[in-house]
Protein backbone atom coordinates (compact mmCIF):
# COMPACT_ATOMS: atom_id res chain seq x y z
CA UNK A 1 0.00 0.00 0.00
CA UNK A 2 1.50 3.51 -0.93
CA UNK A 3 2.35 5.84 1.57
CA UNK A 4 0.65 8.63 2.99
CA UNK A 5 1.66 12.24 2.48
CA UNK A 6 0.76 15.24 4.69
CA UNK A 7 2.06 18.94 3.42
CA UNK A 8 4.30 17.19 0.89
CA UNK A 9 6.12 14.90 3.36
CA UNK A 10 5.68 11.05 3.21
CA UNK A 11 4.04 9.47 6.15
CA UNK A 12 5.03 5.96 6.35
CA UNK A 13 1.94 3.12 6.86
CA UNK A 14 3.78 1.90 9.92
CA UNK A 15 2.78 2.16 13.18
CA UNK A 16 4.23 2.55 17.06
CA UNK A 17 4.14 0.22 19.76
CA UNK A 18 3.21 1.30 22.98
CA UNK A 19 3.10 -0.13 26.31
CA UNK A 20 0.99 -0.31 29.36
CA UNK A 21 1.34 1.67 32.03
CA UNK A 22 0.61 2.46 35.56
CA UNK A 23 -0.18 6.44 35.67
CA UNK A 24 -1.50 9.11 37.97
CA UNK A 25 -2.51 12.77 37.99
CA UNK A 26 -1.25 15.41 41.00
CA UNK A 27 -2.31 19.45 41.06
CA UNK A 28 0.00 21.28 42.60
CA UNK A 29 -1.34 24.71 43.63
CA UNK A 30 1.09 27.59 45.43
CA UNK A 31 0.82 31.49 46.10
CA UNK A 32 1.64 31.81 42.43
CA UNK A 33 1.57 29.89 38.98
CA UNK A 34 5.45 30.66 39.09
CA UNK A 35 6.08 28.78 42.28
CA UNK A 36 3.26 25.87 41.32
CA UNK A 37 5.58 25.66 37.83
CA UNK A 38 8.70 25.36 39.87
CA UNK A 39 7.73 22.65 41.86
CA UNK A 40 5.67 21.03 38.86
CA UNK A 41 8.90 20.81 36.81
CA UNK A 42 11.13 20.34 39.28
CA UNK A 43 9.45 17.01 40.37
CA UNK A 44 8.94 16.15 36.79
CA UNK A 45 12.80 16.86 36.13
CA UNK A 46 14.75 13.61 35.10
CA UNK A 47 11.82 10.81 34.57
CA UNK A 48 12.37 11.13 30.50
CA UNK A 49 12.09 7.22 30.26
CA UNK A 50 11.69 3.96 32.83
CA UNK A 51 14.97 2.79 31.47
CA UNK A 52 16.28 4.83 34.31
CA UNK A 53 14.12 6.84 35.84
CA UNK A 54 12.27 4.69 37.43
CA UNK A 55 8.84 6.75 36.15
CA UNK A 56 8.04 9.18 33.15
CA UNK A 57 6.45 12.26 34.09
CA UNK A 58 5.54 16.05 32.64
CA UNK A 59 3.65 19.11 33.33
CA UNK A 60 0.33 18.26 31.61
CA UNK A 61 -0.95 22.06 31.97
CA UNK A 62 -1.30 25.01 34.07
CA UNK A 63 -4.54 25.68 36.24
CA UNK A 64 -6.23 28.78 36.81
CA UNK A 65 -7.56 29.37 40.21
CA UNK A 66 -11.01 28.61 39.47
CA UNK A 67 -9.73 25.31 38.45
CA UNK A 68 -8.17 24.21 41.70
CA UNK A 69 -9.18 22.70 44.92
CA UNK A 70 -8.31 25.52 46.59
CA UNK A 71 -8.76 28.65 44.97
CA UNK A 72 -5.08 29.06 43.66
CA UNK A 73 -2.74 29.02 40.87
CA UNK A 74 -1.72 25.46 39.76
CA UNK A 75 -0.19 22.82 37.71
CA UNK A 76 -1.33 19.52 36.77
CA UNK A 77 1.54 16.21 36.62
CA UNK A 78 1.15 13.31 35.13
CA UNK A 79 2.98 10.45 35.96
CA UNK A 80 3.70 7.07 34.44
CA UNK A 81 5.43 4.42 35.66
CA UNK A 82 5.58 0.48 34.91
CA UNK A 83 4.11 -0.69 38.46
CA UNK A 84 1.70 0.60 40.84
CA UNK A 85 5.08 -0.01 43.46
CA UNK A 86 7.45 1.79 40.89
CA UNK A 87 4.96 4.71 40.55
CA UNK A 88 4.19 4.86 44.76
CA UNK A 89 8.02 5.01 44.94
CA UNK A 90 8.76 8.13 42.54
CA UNK A 91 5.63 9.62 43.27
CA UNK A 92 6.91 10.14 46.64
CA UNK A 93 10.02 10.77 46.37
CA UNK A 94 9.95 13.76 44.36
CA UNK A 95 6.97 15.38 45.63
CA UNK A 96 8.41 15.08 48.91
CA UNK A 97 11.93 16.36 47.39
CA UNK A 98 10.14 18.73 45.12
CA UNK A 99 7.00 19.55 45.76
CA UNK A 100 7.39 19.76 49.63
CA UNK A 101 10.05 21.92 49.34
CA UNK A 102 9.11 24.30 47.10
CA UNK A 103 7.33 27.60 48.92
CA UNK A 104 3.83 27.93 49.80
CA UNK A 105 3.07 24.78 47.65
CA UNK A 106 0.06 22.08 48.47
CA UNK A 107 -0.75 18.53 46.35
CA UNK A 108 -3.46 16.96 45.55
CA UNK A 109 -4.76 14.18 43.50
CA UNK A 110 -6.01 14.84 40.36
CA UNK A 111 -7.40 11.90 39.15
CA UNK A 112 -9.77 8.84 40.77
CA UNK A 113 -8.67 5.40 40.20
CA UNK A 114 -10.16 2.10 41.41
CA UNK A 115 -6.53 2.16 42.83
CA UNK A 116 -4.46 4.61 44.90
CA UNK A 117 -0.98 5.75 45.35
CA UNK A 118 0.28 6.83 48.69
CA UNK A 119 0.84 10.50 48.64
CA UNK A 120 0.79 12.35 52.22
CA UNK A 121 0.44 9.40 54.02
CA UNK A 122 3.80 8.66 54.33
CA UNK A 123 4.84 12.37 53.64
CA UNK A 124 3.53 13.01 56.76
CA UNK A 125 5.87 11.38 58.85
CA UNK A 126 8.45 14.38 57.78
CA UNK A 127 5.81 16.43 60.32
CA UNK A 128 7.40 14.44 63.30
CA UNK A 129 4.72 14.43 65.12
CA UNK A 130 3.79 17.70 64.67
CA UNK A 131 1.53 16.86 61.59
CA UNK A 132 -2.44 17.15 61.31
CA UNK A 133 -5.00 15.02 59.31
CA UNK A 134 -7.90 16.64 58.07
CA UNK A 135 -11.16 14.95 56.26
CA UNK A 136 -12.63 17.47 54.04
CA UNK A 137 -15.54 16.66 51.88
CA UNK A 138 -14.47 12.64 52.59
CA UNK A 139 -11.65 13.04 51.30
CA UNK A 140 -8.20 13.03 53.98
CA UNK A 141 -5.76 15.74 53.82
CA UNK A 142 -2.33 15.95 56.01
CA UNK A 143 -1.23 19.53 56.96
CA UNK A 144 2.47 19.53 57.69
CA UNK A 145 4.18 21.84 59.50
CA UNK A 146 6.89 23.92 57.29
CA UNK A 147 9.05 27.12 57.59
CA UNK A 148 5.92 29.40 55.81
CA UNK A 149 3.41 27.96 57.15
CA UNK A 150 2.46 24.32 56.27
CA UNK A 151 2.35 21.90 53.97
CA UNK A 152 -1.28 20.41 52.57
CA UNK A 153 -0.88 17.24 50.94
CA UNK A 154 -4.15 14.66 49.85
CA UNK A 155 -3.31 11.36 52.10
CA UNK A 156 -3.01 9.59 48.11
CA UNK A 157 -3.90 10.05 44.77
CA UNK A 158 -5.80 8.16 42.07
CA UNK A 159 -4.06 5.18 40.12
CA UNK A 160 -5.74 4.72 36.45
CA UNK A 161 -4.14 2.16 33.80
CA UNK A 162 -2.41 4.30 30.86
CA UNK A 163 -0.68 3.56 28.00
CA UNK A 164 3.45 4.93 27.21
CA UNK A 165 5.62 4.30 24.62
CA UNK A 166 3.42 6.32 22.01
CA UNK A 167 5.78 7.58 19.35
CA UNK A 168 7.04 9.24 15.59
CA UNK A 169 10.20 9.72 14.16
CA UNK A 170 10.58 12.97 12.10
CA UNK A 171 13.63 12.46 9.49
CA UNK A 172 15.03 14.62 7.34
CA UNK A 173 18.49 15.92 5.07
CA UNK A 174 19.89 17.70 8.33
CA UNK A 175 19.49 18.25 11.94
CA UNK A 176 18.86 22.24 11.56
CA UNK A 177 15.56 20.89 9.40
CA UNK A 178 14.67 18.23 12.12
CA UNK A 179 14.90 19.92 15.12
CA UNK A 180 12.63 22.59 14.89
CA UNK A 181 9.80 20.70 12.73
CA UNK A 182 10.13 18.33 15.92
CA UNK A 183 9.86 21.21 18.37
CA UNK A 184 6.88 22.16 16.46
CA UNK A 185 5.12 19.49 17.08
CA UNK A 186 6.30 19.20 20.82
CA UNK A 187 4.30 22.48 20.86
CA UNK A 188 1.23 21.04 19.27
CA UNK A 189 1.02 17.96 21.56
CA UNK A 190 1.34 19.74 24.20
CA UNK A 191 -1.53 21.70 24.42
CA UNK A 192 -3.28 17.87 24.97
CA UNK A 193 -3.77 17.43 28.68
CA UNK A 194 -3.98 13.77 28.89
CA UNK A 195 -1.11 13.31 27.36
CA UNK A 196 2.89 13.99 28.27
CA UNK A 197 5.74 14.40 26.02
CA UNK A 198 8.60 12.94 28.90
CA UNK A 199 11.91 13.81 27.50
CA UNK A 200 13.80 17.17 27.31
CA UNK A 201 11.66 19.71 24.88
CA UNK A 202 9.35 16.71 24.10
CA UNK A 203 12.24 15.43 21.81
CA UNK A 204 14.61 12.67 21.95
CA UNK A 205 17.89 11.74 19.90
CA UNK A 206 18.46 8.23 21.35
CA UNK A 207 16.68 6.17 20.14
CA UNK A 208 16.61 2.75 21.31
CA UNK A 209 16.82 -1.09 20.37
CA UNK A 210 15.67 -3.39 23.20
CA UNK A 211 18.63 -5.28 22.66
CA UNK A 212 22.18 -4.60 23.72
CA UNK A 213 26.39 -6.57 23.17
CA UNK A 214 27.01 -5.88 26.35
CA UNK A 215 25.24 -7.65 29.41
CA UNK A 216 23.19 -5.73 32.00
CA UNK A 217 22.55 -2.88 29.54
CA UNK A 218 18.93 -2.93 29.20
CA UNK A 219 18.87 -0.85 25.94
CA UNK A 220 21.07 0.75 23.74
CA UNK A 221 21.59 2.87 20.57
CA UNK A 222 19.24 2.05 17.79
CA UNK A 223 22.16 1.66 15.50
CA UNK A 224 19.43 1.43 12.55
CA UNK A 225 18.49 4.69 12.38
CA UNK A 226 22.26 6.54 13.32
CA UNK A 227 23.49 8.30 10.35
CA UNK A 228 27.62 7.04 11.58
CA UNK A 229 26.00 3.60 11.53
CA UNK A 230 25.13 3.57 7.82
CA UNK A 231 27.32 1.24 6.23
CA UNK A 232 28.54 -1.06 9.42
CA UNK A 233 24.73 -1.98 9.98
CA UNK A 234 21.57 -2.33 8.41
CA UNK A 235 19.73 0.74 7.93
CA UNK A 236 16.48 2.14 8.07
CA UNK A 237 17.74 5.62 6.49
CA UNK A 238 17.26 6.80 2.87
CA UNK A 239 20.35 7.70 1.15
CA UNK A 240 19.54 11.84 1.82
CA UNK A 241 18.45 11.29 5.90
CA UNK A 242 21.27 12.67 7.86
CA UNK A 243 19.31 12.93 11.20
CA UNK A 244 16.17 11.28 12.89
CA UNK A 245 14.09 12.84 16.21
CA UNK A 246 12.11 10.90 17.57
CA UNK A 247 9.00 12.44 19.55
CA UNK A 248 7.57 9.81 22.61
CA UNK A 249 4.12 10.57 24.18
CA UNK A 250 2.84 8.56 27.03
CA UNK A 251 -1.14 9.25 27.71
CA UNK A 252 -3.81 8.15 29.86
CA UNK A 253 -6.02 6.82 27.22
CA UNK A 254 -5.75 5.51 23.86
CA UNK A 255 -7.55 8.69 22.18
CA UNK A 256 -5.50 11.04 23.74
CA UNK A 257 -2.29 9.48 22.65
CA UNK A 258 -3.88 9.50 19.09
CA UNK A 259 -5.35 12.76 19.17
CA UNK A 260 -1.66 14.15 20.23
CA UNK A 261 -0.06 12.11 17.64
CA UNK A 262 -2.19 13.40 15.04
CA UNK A 263 -1.69 16.96 15.94
CA UNK A 264 2.10 16.36 16.40
CA UNK A 265 2.35 14.62 13.22
CA UNK A 266 0.60 17.65 11.08
CA UNK A 267 2.55 19.91 13.04
CA UNK A 268 5.83 18.58 11.94
CA UNK A 269 5.18 18.73 8.24
CA UNK A 270 3.58 22.40 8.79
CA UNK A 271 6.91 23.72 6.48
CA UNK A 272 6.43 21.02 4.03
CA UNK A 273 9.60 19.47 2.22
CA UNK A 274 11.80 22.69 1.34
CA UNK A 275 12.61 22.77 5.00
CA UNK A 276 14.28 19.45 4.58
CA UNK A 277 12.10 16.81 6.05
CA UNK A 278 11.83 13.61 4.05
CA UNK A 279 9.63 11.70 6.31
CA UNK A 280 7.37 10.76 9.53
CA UNK A 281 7.71 7.50 10.43
CA UNK A 282 7.23 5.41 13.85
CA UNK A 283 9.17 2.70 16.23
CA UNK A 284 8.17 -0.58 16.38
CA UNK A 285 9.71 -3.94 17.96
CA UNK A 286 8.06 -5.84 15.19
CA UNK A 287 4.44 -5.80 17.40
CA UNK A 288 5.30 -8.53 19.96
CA UNK A 289 6.16 -6.68 22.59
CA UNK A 290 3.67 -3.74 23.23
CA UNK A 291 0.16 -4.30 24.08
CA UNK A 292 -1.10 -1.02 21.91
CA UNK A 293 0.11 -0.09 18.27
CA UNK A 294 -1.09 2.80 16.94
CA UNK A 295 -0.80 2.89 13.34
CA UNK A 296 -0.25 6.09 11.46
CA UNK A 297 -2.59 5.78 8.77
CA UNK A 298 -5.27 5.18 11.81
CA UNK A 299 -4.04 8.27 13.85
CA UNK A 300 -4.59 10.46 10.92
CA UNK A 301 -7.56 9.45 9.83
CA UNK B 1 -43.81 4.30 46.61
CA UNK B 2 -44.44 7.70 49.35
CA UNK B 3 -42.45 8.21 52.74
CA UNK B 4 -42.95 5.75 55.34
CA UNK B 5 -45.04 8.78 57.90
CA UNK B 6 -45.40 8.33 61.02
CA UNK B 7 -47.67 11.18 62.84
CA UNK B 8 -47.72 11.32 66.63
CA UNK B 9 -51.27 11.18 67.39
CA UNK B 10 -51.20 10.05 71.46
CA UNK B 11 -50.89 12.57 73.88
CA UNK B 12 -47.16 11.04 75.71
CA UNK B 13 -46.59 11.75 79.32
CA UNK B 14 -43.32 9.81 79.49
CA UNK B 15 -40.38 9.34 77.38
CA UNK B 16 -40.56 7.50 74.29
CA UNK B 17 -37.28 5.22 72.74
CA UNK B 18 -37.98 5.42 69.05
CA UNK B 19 -34.56 3.72 68.61
CA UNK B 20 -36.40 0.94 66.43
CA UNK B 21 -37.91 3.84 64.30
CA UNK B 22 -34.71 3.60 61.36
CA UNK B 23 -35.22 3.04 57.69
CA UNK B 24 -33.52 -0.34 58.28
CA UNK B 25 -36.03 -1.48 61.00
CA UNK B 26 -38.91 -0.89 59.60
CA UNK B 27 -37.79 -1.42 55.52
CA UNK B 28 -39.85 -4.54 54.45
CA UNK B 29 -42.22 -4.81 57.30
CA UNK B 30 -45.84 -4.06 56.36
CA UNK B 31 -47.46 -1.62 58.20
CA UNK B 32 -49.68 -3.38 60.56
CA UNK B 33 -45.94 -4.51 61.13
CA UNK B 34 -44.78 -1.74 61.62
CA UNK B 35 -47.93 -0.54 64.16
CA UNK B 36 -46.72 -3.73 66.23
CA UNK B 37 -43.58 -2.71 66.92
CA UNK B 38 -43.10 -2.44 70.25
CA UNK B 39 -41.73 0.68 71.42
CA UNK B 40 -40.28 1.59 75.23
CA UNK B 41 -42.39 4.38 76.78
CA UNK B 42 -41.52 4.82 80.47
CA UNK B 43 -41.69 1.68 82.38
CA UNK B 44 -43.88 -0.02 79.75
CA UNK B 45 -43.90 -1.90 76.38
CA UNK B 46 -46.47 -0.05 73.52
CA UNK B 47 -46.78 -0.61 69.96
CA UNK B 48 -45.62 1.42 67.48
CA UNK B 49 -49.21 2.21 66.45
CA UNK B 50 -50.92 2.91 69.44
CA UNK B 51 -49.00 6.31 69.48
CA UNK B 52 -48.90 6.93 65.46
CA UNK B 53 -50.80 6.71 62.53
CA UNK B 54 -48.48 4.86 59.81
CA UNK B 55 -49.02 5.76 56.33
CA UNK B 56 -46.93 5.48 53.37
CA UNK B 57 -44.67 2.56 52.15
CA UNK B 58 -40.92 3.74 51.70
CA UNK B 59 -38.84 3.23 54.84
CA UNK B 60 -36.22 4.19 52.80
CA UNK B 61 -38.11 7.99 53.17
CA UNK B 62 -38.76 8.07 56.68
CA UNK B 63 -40.91 11.18 57.87
CA UNK B 64 -41.98 11.40 61.73
CA UNK B 65 -44.83 14.39 62.41
CA UNK B 66 -45.76 15.82 65.50
CA UNK B 67 -42.73 15.10 67.16
CA UNK B 68 -42.00 16.25 70.39
CA UNK B 69 -38.62 16.32 72.80
CA UNK B 70 -39.88 13.70 74.43
CA UNK B 71 -39.38 11.04 71.67
CA UNK B 72 -35.11 9.67 72.14
CA UNK B 73 -33.07 8.25 70.55
CA UNK B 74 -34.41 8.78 67.25
CA UNK B 75 -31.71 7.70 64.03
CA UNK B 76 -30.49 4.92 66.63
CA UNK B 77 -27.65 2.90 64.64
CA UNK B 78 -29.32 4.08 61.37
CA UNK B 79 -26.75 3.69 57.92
CA UNK B 80 -28.73 4.73 55.21
CA UNK B 81 -32.23 6.82 53.99
CA UNK B 82 -33.54 9.76 55.28
CA UNK B 83 -35.01 10.52 58.56
CA UNK B 84 -37.34 13.52 58.45
CA UNK B 85 -38.55 14.85 61.79
CA UNK B 86 -41.28 17.74 62.02
CA UNK B 87 -41.54 18.86 65.39
CA UNK B 88 -38.70 18.59 68.18
CA UNK B 89 -36.91 15.28 69.23
CA UNK B 90 -35.33 14.40 72.59
CA UNK B 91 -32.08 13.30 73.73
CA UNK B 92 -29.60 10.97 71.25
CA UNK B 93 -30.80 11.82 68.49
CA UNK B 94 -28.89 9.62 65.50
CA UNK B 95 -27.27 8.04 68.85
CA UNK B 96 -24.40 5.99 67.13
CA UNK B 97 -25.39 6.79 63.40
CA UNK B 98 -23.76 4.76 60.70
CA UNK B 99 -24.96 6.37 57.42
CA UNK B 100 -27.83 8.55 55.74
CA UNK B 101 -29.29 11.67 56.50
CA UNK B 102 -31.39 12.75 59.55
CA UNK B 103 -33.40 16.34 59.62
CA UNK B 104 -35.08 17.55 62.34
CA UNK B 105 -36.98 20.88 61.80
CA UNK B 106 -37.36 22.20 65.45
CA UNK B 107 -34.62 21.72 68.36
CA UNK B 108 -33.40 18.75 69.71
CA UNK B 109 -32.27 17.70 73.46
CA UNK B 110 -28.99 16.68 74.40
CA UNK B 111 -26.28 13.60 72.97
CA UNK B 112 -27.12 14.93 69.58
CA UNK B 113 -25.15 13.19 67.56
CA UNK B 114 -23.65 10.88 70.67
CA UNK B 115 -21.28 8.33 69.22
CA UNK B 116 -21.58 9.27 65.72
CA UNK B 117 -20.01 6.84 63.31
CA UNK B 118 -20.72 8.67 59.53
CA UNK B 119 -23.88 10.07 57.48
CA UNK B 120 -25.69 13.57 58.30
CA UNK B 121 -27.76 15.14 60.62
CA UNK B 122 -29.20 18.30 60.37
CA UNK B 123 -31.24 20.15 62.92
CA UNK B 124 -33.08 23.03 61.95
CA UNK B 125 -33.40 24.67 65.69
CA UNK B 126 -31.12 24.44 68.55
CA UNK B 127 -29.13 21.49 70.00
CA UNK B 128 -28.78 20.59 73.57
CA UNK B 129 -25.75 19.72 75.36
CA UNK B 130 -23.15 17.59 74.78
CA UNK B 131 -23.71 17.11 71.11
CA UNK B 132 -21.07 15.28 69.40
CA UNK B 133 -20.20 13.75 72.62
CA UNK B 134 -19.32 10.26 74.31
CA UNK B 135 -22.48 8.84 76.10
CA UNK B 136 -21.18 9.07 79.81
CA UNK B 137 -18.79 6.08 80.36
CA UNK B 138 -17.68 5.71 76.59
CA UNK B 139 -14.23 7.47 76.10
CA UNK B 140 -14.98 8.24 72.40
CA UNK B 141 -17.86 10.83 70.87
CA UNK B 142 -18.50 11.62 67.68
CA UNK B 143 -15.70 9.40 65.36
CA UNK B 144 -17.30 10.17 61.80
CA UNK B 145 -20.23 12.29 59.58
CA UNK B 146 -21.07 15.28 59.48
CA UNK B 147 -23.87 17.65 62.14
CA UNK B 148 -25.11 21.15 60.94
CA UNK B 149 -26.87 23.00 63.52
CA UNK B 150 -28.60 26.34 61.97
CA UNK B 151 -29.55 27.34 65.43
CA UNK B 152 -27.65 26.77 69.23
CA UNK B 153 -26.10 24.38 70.91
CA UNK B 154 -25.64 23.95 74.55
CA UNK B 155 -22.52 23.48 76.71
CA UNK B 156 -19.27 20.69 76.38
CA UNK B 157 -20.54 20.03 72.33
CA UNK B 158 -18.01 17.61 70.70
CA UNK B 159 -16.45 16.07 74.12
CA UNK B 160 -14.54 13.30 73.53
CA UNK B 161 -15.18 13.64 70.08
CA UNK B 162 -12.83 11.62 67.53
CA UNK B 163 -13.23 12.47 63.99
CA UNK B 164 -15.79 14.43 61.94
CA UNK B 165 -17.66 17.74 61.35
CA UNK B 166 -19.93 19.70 63.11
CA UNK B 167 -20.78 23.13 61.99
CA UNK B 168 -22.78 25.35 64.45
CA UNK B 169 -24.21 28.21 62.84
CA UNK B 170 -25.54 29.83 66.11
CA UNK B 171 -24.03 30.07 69.78
CA UNK B 172 -22.35 27.47 71.52
CA UNK B 173 -22.47 26.78 75.41
CA UNK B 174 -19.20 26.67 77.72
CA UNK B 175 -16.70 23.67 77.28
CA UNK B 176 -16.67 23.49 73.27
CA UNK B 177 -14.51 21.01 72.64
CA UNK B 178 -13.74 20.05 76.21
CA UNK B 179 -11.71 16.73 76.09
CA UNK B 180 -11.64 16.46 72.24
CA UNK B 181 -9.44 13.93 70.52
CA UNK B 182 -9.49 15.52 67.11
CA UNK B 183 -12.29 16.20 64.11
CA UNK B 184 -13.51 20.11 63.42
CA UNK B 185 -15.94 21.62 65.06
CA UNK B 186 -16.96 25.36 63.68
CA UNK B 187 -19.18 27.87 65.16
CA UNK B 188 -20.62 31.13 63.26
CA UNK B 189 -22.13 32.31 66.87
CA UNK B 190 -20.04 33.08 69.96
CA UNK B 191 -18.52 29.96 71.80
CA UNK B 192 -18.61 30.16 75.66
CA UNK B 193 -16.31 29.62 78.50
CA UNK B 194 -13.65 27.47 79.22
CA UNK B 195 -13.52 26.93 75.27
CA UNK B 196 -11.17 23.57 74.16
CA UNK B 197 -10.66 22.69 77.88
CA UNK B 198 -8.74 19.53 77.88
CA UNK B 199 -8.62 18.93 74.40
CA UNK B 200 -5.48 17.07 72.66
CA UNK B 201 -6.13 17.60 68.97
CA UNK B 202 -8.77 18.74 66.79
CA UNK B 203 -9.48 21.94 65.22
CA UNK B 204 -11.97 24.48 66.78
CA UNK B 205 -12.95 27.37 64.20
CA UNK B 206 -14.74 30.16 65.13
CA UNK B 207 -16.07 33.49 63.71
CA UNK B 208 -15.90 35.21 66.70
CA UNK B 209 -13.57 35.46 70.04
CA UNK B 210 -14.85 32.44 72.36
CA UNK B 211 -15.68 33.98 75.81
CA UNK B 212 -12.80 32.76 77.38
CA UNK B 213 -9.89 30.48 76.52
CA UNK B 214 -8.45 27.78 79.16
CA UNK B 215 -4.83 30.27 80.85
CA UNK B 216 -3.19 26.68 79.34
CA UNK B 217 -3.61 27.47 75.77
CA UNK B 218 -0.38 29.08 73.78
CA UNK B 219 -1.10 32.12 71.38
CA UNK B 220 0.38 30.74 68.00
CA UNK B 221 -0.27 34.19 66.11
CA UNK B 222 -2.01 34.87 63.03
CA UNK B 223 -1.60 32.79 60.17
CA UNK B 224 -2.75 31.71 57.15
CA UNK B 225 -3.70 28.21 57.17
CA UNK B 226 -4.52 26.83 53.53
CA UNK B 227 -6.44 24.12 54.62
CA UNK B 228 -9.39 26.77 55.34
CA UNK B 229 -9.52 27.08 51.46
CA UNK B 230 -10.53 23.38 51.09
CA UNK B 231 -12.99 23.65 54.19
CA UNK B 232 -14.96 26.74 53.93
CA UNK B 233 -15.48 25.84 50.14
CA UNK B 234 -16.55 22.24 51.25
CA UNK B 235 -19.03 23.26 53.59
CA UNK B 236 -20.52 25.33 50.85
CA UNK B 237 -22.44 22.22 50.04
CA UNK B 238 -24.35 22.11 53.06
CA UNK B 239 -26.68 25.18 52.40
CA UNK B 240 -26.31 26.85 55.71
CA UNK B 241 -25.24 30.27 57.10
CA UNK B 242 -21.23 28.95 56.69
CA UNK B 243 -21.91 29.47 52.73
CA UNK B 244 -21.40 32.95 53.53
CA UNK B 245 -17.79 32.99 54.75
CA UNK B 246 -14.87 34.17 52.27
CA UNK B 247 -13.18 30.70 51.55
CA UNK B 248 -9.77 32.55 51.00
CA UNK B 249 -10.01 34.54 54.35
CA UNK B 250 -7.98 32.33 56.05
CA UNK B 251 -4.85 34.28 57.83
CA UNK B 252 -6.54 33.41 61.27
CA UNK B 253 -5.44 33.70 64.83
CA UNK B 254 -4.27 30.42 66.22
CA UNK B 255 -4.29 28.84 69.86
CA UNK B 256 -2.43 25.93 70.40
CA UNK B 257 -3.62 23.63 73.56
CA UNK B 258 -5.09 22.65 75.85
CA UNK B 259 -1.18 22.39 76.91
CA UNK B 260 -2.68 21.04 80.28
CA UNK B 261 -3.20 17.72 79.05
CA UNK B 262 0.02 18.18 76.62
CA UNK B 263 -2.55 19.00 73.66
CA UNK B 264 -1.44 19.96 70.49
CA UNK B 265 -5.13 21.27 69.35
CA UNK B 266 -6.40 24.22 67.66
CA UNK B 267 -8.37 27.15 68.28
CA UNK B 268 -8.71 28.95 65.32
CA UNK B 269 -10.26 32.69 64.96
CA UNK B 270 -11.24 33.90 61.51
CA UNK B 271 -10.69 36.78 60.28
CA UNK B 272 -12.74 40.33 60.61
CA UNK B 273 -13.94 38.91 64.17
Amino acid sequence: MADMEINGIRVERTFAEAFEMKATRIIITALNAEWALHAARTMTGFATSIIACECEAGVARELSPEETPDGRPGAVVLMFAVSGKALTKQLQRRVGQCVLTTPTTACYSGIDGDKTVDLGKNLRFFGDGYQISKLIGGRRYWRIPVMDGEFICEESAGRVNAIGGGNFLIAGRSVEAVAPAAAAAAAAMRTHPDVILPFPGGVVRSGSKITAKYPGVPASTNDAWCPTLRGLTPTELQPEERAVLEIVVDGLTTDAIAAAMRDGIHAACGGGPDTGLTRITAGNYGGELGQYQFHLEEVLA
Amino acid sequence: MSALTLRLEARIEQRVDCSPLTPETLGGLSLDAIRGVPLQVGCRRVPAGELFRVTGDDARDLVIQGATDRLDRIGWRMSHGTLRIEGHAGGFLGHEMEGGQIELTGDAGAWVAAAMRGGVIRVKGNAGDFLGAAPAGERRGMRGGTVLVHGAVGARAGDYMRRGMVLVAGDAGAGLGSRMIAGTLAVLGQAGGDTGIAMTRGSLILARPPASVPPTFNACGRLPLDHLRLMLRAWRRWGTPFDTLDADAVDVERHVGDRATGGQGEILILPGA
